[in-house]
């Protein structure tokens, strides 16, 4: 059964490239809206609304890529987790609603403030609701026999509150530089201004987390701390303090470009943290990746798919953002 | 009244709420995606703008549609764990890798085209959008493809083995997607989405030629519609009939549900027309029925015997009186479709077209009749099914996850507000689109405001201006 091992770790990294590219794509979009409050200006949201309209929709499916494919890759995993994280998880499909229809209703609408605040409290609920299951995963799921076993509440905890508020912070982080990226003047300005302190309330979260985890569980303590794999976690704090560094210097000097990839570089390196906790479990201390592995006919199957789809998934998705790229200008309606 | 409901009714009440409410959006989109792609290759072919003012027109619809069909969807691949969670243990390694080929290759080459569809025509030029429009097009068949494949699969399911774990897996990929319905379903349900869209198209564009028969856009979109009633109602009647000697065929349950055969028939079984059926007491209450016909539908013979549910165990009796029901409501709006497309024809060849108000009265009753007939269709279809998730091997009640009835009451409720606020205003929307005029020179979705308050005359605005200025590069 090598080749079932080897396939299940495959698609372990195939799921989490998915989860990976969503949190990339969909996390600015998401900020964006949470910051729409304070952006009052009504030319100020359309502007921010047009840096994401052509997009939003692909950067959404990777959700559903990641969905699917963890019901058809571990559908152990899939049928665990999410009565588990029933709540969160509802919560976030209605946050999605309300902010995926915004886009389309506030220019349709009569009364776009209605839609605003959708937008912007949907975005909020869709954010808050991912950390917190993100955080209901890593503390730990109840699982009895092939079901999950555990209540209804299980999910709530400090730990998963303060992993909401740790992803709120971060996507509002990749909001702002992403605005700092797409516009220009006064909005940038601000965007600039904003990005400061979310910075900062993103650092004070992925030390809170970092702190928090390794008291989860006591193999989580080991893995980051004995020796010899010290060596190998070390560079992970060492790495976000330098990007961390990069990216206030960078936002001091009011650079265009580097912020919005120096706050990616943030999420990816707090994701590998992520991963070396988690490593090899899918739902942490209960069911491996290999326990809840599809057959691997059925795995096999899809790599095919996943192989030849990716790559020119990629290719069509970067040519969609290479026709919208540069600065949105806020004059072209007037010519 | 909710104390008496368990966690499993309550989760099929939700997962039908959630789907009725998610299928009305791509049965429009899978068809108006290809109308969209024929109004732009007539556009290019012939230059006439009457086919551009044609496709901005019905591509803002489109937009509104796309966004709400998106998210209800993604309602739905997550609902399978959350409210299925034993049903998505055993049946994801067969019908998993279905739904992640289809999110592969069609929802990202949707959404991957959508935003150059909807914003790019002047930043990418012509031949460039027309693909992107035909890669949308694409999308939305090659989804109903893959997501068919696992509905029928569901139905009709072949191909597979159960491993130690009771999981179902695949022996035979080939089996497992062209099961023996899938094919019959995958055309029955492209039909019904042309005729959904065929009929929305047809009952705008009768709503506006009641307004002014000259309206160029609005004749175009009636005939156009109207030509797809005459050719595709009668094709996807004969479809149906094959799909339902099909069904005969593998569930045949499911037949004398529809049929309301409670009793078996040795001496040709009568087709009844209406009637109430009673499950408790296994019979039709005032039943109009034709002697012999249902047996020379099904078996094409007047004295074929045909069997009722009373050889079938009954804990394995789906619920007779929706299945009845919703199959009626069907087959009556797919007669009166096919009837509509005829008169069309007959008005057509004495050149009275457009100039028939009563004909295009019928045409604006007629708008919604698509996604009625798709609705019960679907019950028919899935209710037919009960009381089984995988048709014989894997019951309902089986299927659910470990929720406390209240969660689920709970989530139902959300999902109930939700959604009516929320598909409640995009229908709104929807029929302030459809009810103004398509124009000359009609401009594109543009989520740019300031563009439609700086008082530029719509029929010069798609030439003198991109049909999105805001998402403008700096060349």
């Amino acid at each position: 059964m090598t080749g079932a091992t080897e396939l299940a770790t495959v698609w372990a990294f195939i799921i989490a490239f998915a989860v990976f590219a969503y949190v990339v794509m969909d996390g600015f979009d998401l900020g964006l809206g949470m910051l729409f409050p304070l952006f009052p200006k009504k030319a100020d949201r359309d502007l921010m609304m047009n840096t994401v309209a052509p997009v939003w929709d692909g950067n959404e499916t990777w959700l559903v890529l990641g969905g699917g494919a963890l019901f058809a890759a571990f559908p152990l995993a899939y049928a665990v987790v999410m009565p588990a994280l029933y709540t969160p998880i509802i919560a976030m499909l209605i946050g999605l609603i309300f902010r995926g229809v915004a886009f389309e209703f506030r220019a349709r609408s009569r009364r776009q403030n209605g839609w605003d605040l959708a937008f912007a409290g949907g975005s909020l609920l869709a954010a808050v609701s991912q950390g917190i299951a993100l955080g209901a995963i890593l503390q730990g799921i109840v699982v009895d026999g092939r079901q999950y076993g555990g209540g209804w509440w299980d999910w709530l905890t400090p730990f998963s509150l303060l992993t909401g508020a740790a992803l709120v912070a971060g996507y509002g982080l990749l909001g702002a530089t992403w605005l700092i990226l797409k516009t220009q003047g006064g909005l940038r300005e601000r965007a600039y201004r904003l990005s400061q302190p979310l910075l900062i309330a993103t650092l004070v979260a992925i030390v809170a987390v970092s702190l928090a985890t390794p008291f989860l569980e006591a193999e989580y303590w080991r893995r980051w701390f004995a020796w010899p794999n010290i060596v190998l976690t070390a560079p992970v704090p060492i790495a976000v303090a330098a990007a961390a560094l990069a990216l206030w210097r960078s936002l001091a000097a009011r650079r265009d470009t580097p912020p919005f990839f120096l706050a990616l570089a943030l999420f990816a390196l707090g994701y590998a943290g992520l991963g070396i906790s988690m490593w090899p479990y899918i739902v942490p201390r209960s069911i491996t990746i290999w326990d809840a592995a599809a057959p691997a006919n059925s795995q096999a199957f899809m790599l095919v798919g996943v192989a030849i789809m990716i790559p020119i998934i990629l290719a069509y998705t970067g040519w969609a953002y290479w026709v919208f790229r540069g600065k949105v200008d806020p004059d072209a309606g007037y010519h | 009244m909710l104390e008496s409901l368990d966690a499993v009714t309550l989760a099929r009440a939700q997962f039908a709420f959630t789907m009725s409410f998610h299928i009305i959006f791509p049965a429009f989109s899978i068809g108006l995606a290809s109308f969209l792609a024929v109004l732009e290759g007539l556009w290019l072919w012939t230059g006439r703008e009457v086919y551009l003012n044609l496709f901005n027109y019905w591509l803002k619809i489109f937009a509104v549609t796309f966004g709400m069909g998106v998210v209800s969807g993604i309602v739905m691949s997550y609902q399978f764990g959350s409210n299925w969670a034993a049903f998505s243990d055993k049946t994801g390694p067969v019908i998993g890798p279905l739904m992640a080929y289809e999110v592969l290759t069609a929802f990202f080459l949707e959404a991957g085209f959508l935003g150059v569809m909807l914003f790019g025509l002047k930043k990418v030029g012509k031949g460039l959008h027309f693909l992107a429009t035909l890669m949308v097009a694409l999308g939305t068949l090659i989804s109903a493809f893959w997501i068919l494949s696992a509905n029928s699969w569901m139905q009709t399911p072949a191909g597979y083995a159960v491993n130690e774990a009771g999981q179902f897996i695949a022996r035979d990929w080939w089996a497992v997607i062209f099961n023996p319905s899938f094919p019959y379903r995958l055309v029955h349900m492209v039909f019904a989405a042309y005729l959904t869209s065929a009929f929305v198209v047809g009952g705008v564009g009768a709503y506006h030629l009641l307004r002014n028969r000259m309206l160029p856009e609005a004749r175009v979109m009636f005939s156009m519609a109207m030509w797809m009633a005459a050719l595709v109602a009668p094709l996807q009647i004969v479809a149906g009939d094959l799909h339902g000697l099909n069904t005969l065929e593998h569930q045949p349950a499911k037949v004398m549900a529809m049929e309301g055969h409670y009793q078996s028939h040795l001496n040709g079984a009568p087709l009844i027309l209406f009637g109430l059926p009673d499950q408790d007491a296994a019979k039709v209450d005032y039943a109009v029925e034709i002697p012999k016909l249902s047996s020379l539908i099904l078996k094409h013979s007047l004295d074929a015997p045909l069997n009722g549910l009373d050889t079938v165990p009954r804990e394995d009796w789906p619920p007779v009186p929706v299945v009845f029901w919703a199959f009626r409501i069907m087959v009556g709006l797919g007669v009166l479709m096919a009837g509509l497309g005829l008169v069309s024809l007959i008005a057509r060849a004495r050149g009275r077209l457009y100039d028939w108000p009563w004909l295009h009265r019928a045409g604006v009753a007629m708008g919604p009749a698509g996604f009625l007939a798709v609705l019960a269709g679907w019950f028919t279809t899935e209710t037919g099914r009960q009381p089984f998730t995988v048709y014989g091997l894997l019951r309902t009640a089986d299927s659910a996850s470990p929720l406390d009835a209240s969660a689920v009451a709970a989530s139902l409720t959300a999902f109930v507000i939700v959604y009516f606020i929320v598909f409640g205003a995009g229908v709104v929307y929807l029929l302030r689109l459809m009810a103004a005029p398509p124009q000359s020179g009609e401009e594109g979705p543009s989520e740019d405001a300031p563009s439609h308050a700086a008082g530029i005359t719509p029929a010069t605005a798609m030439r003198s201006r991109p049909a999105s200025p805001s998402l403008e590069a700096p060349s």
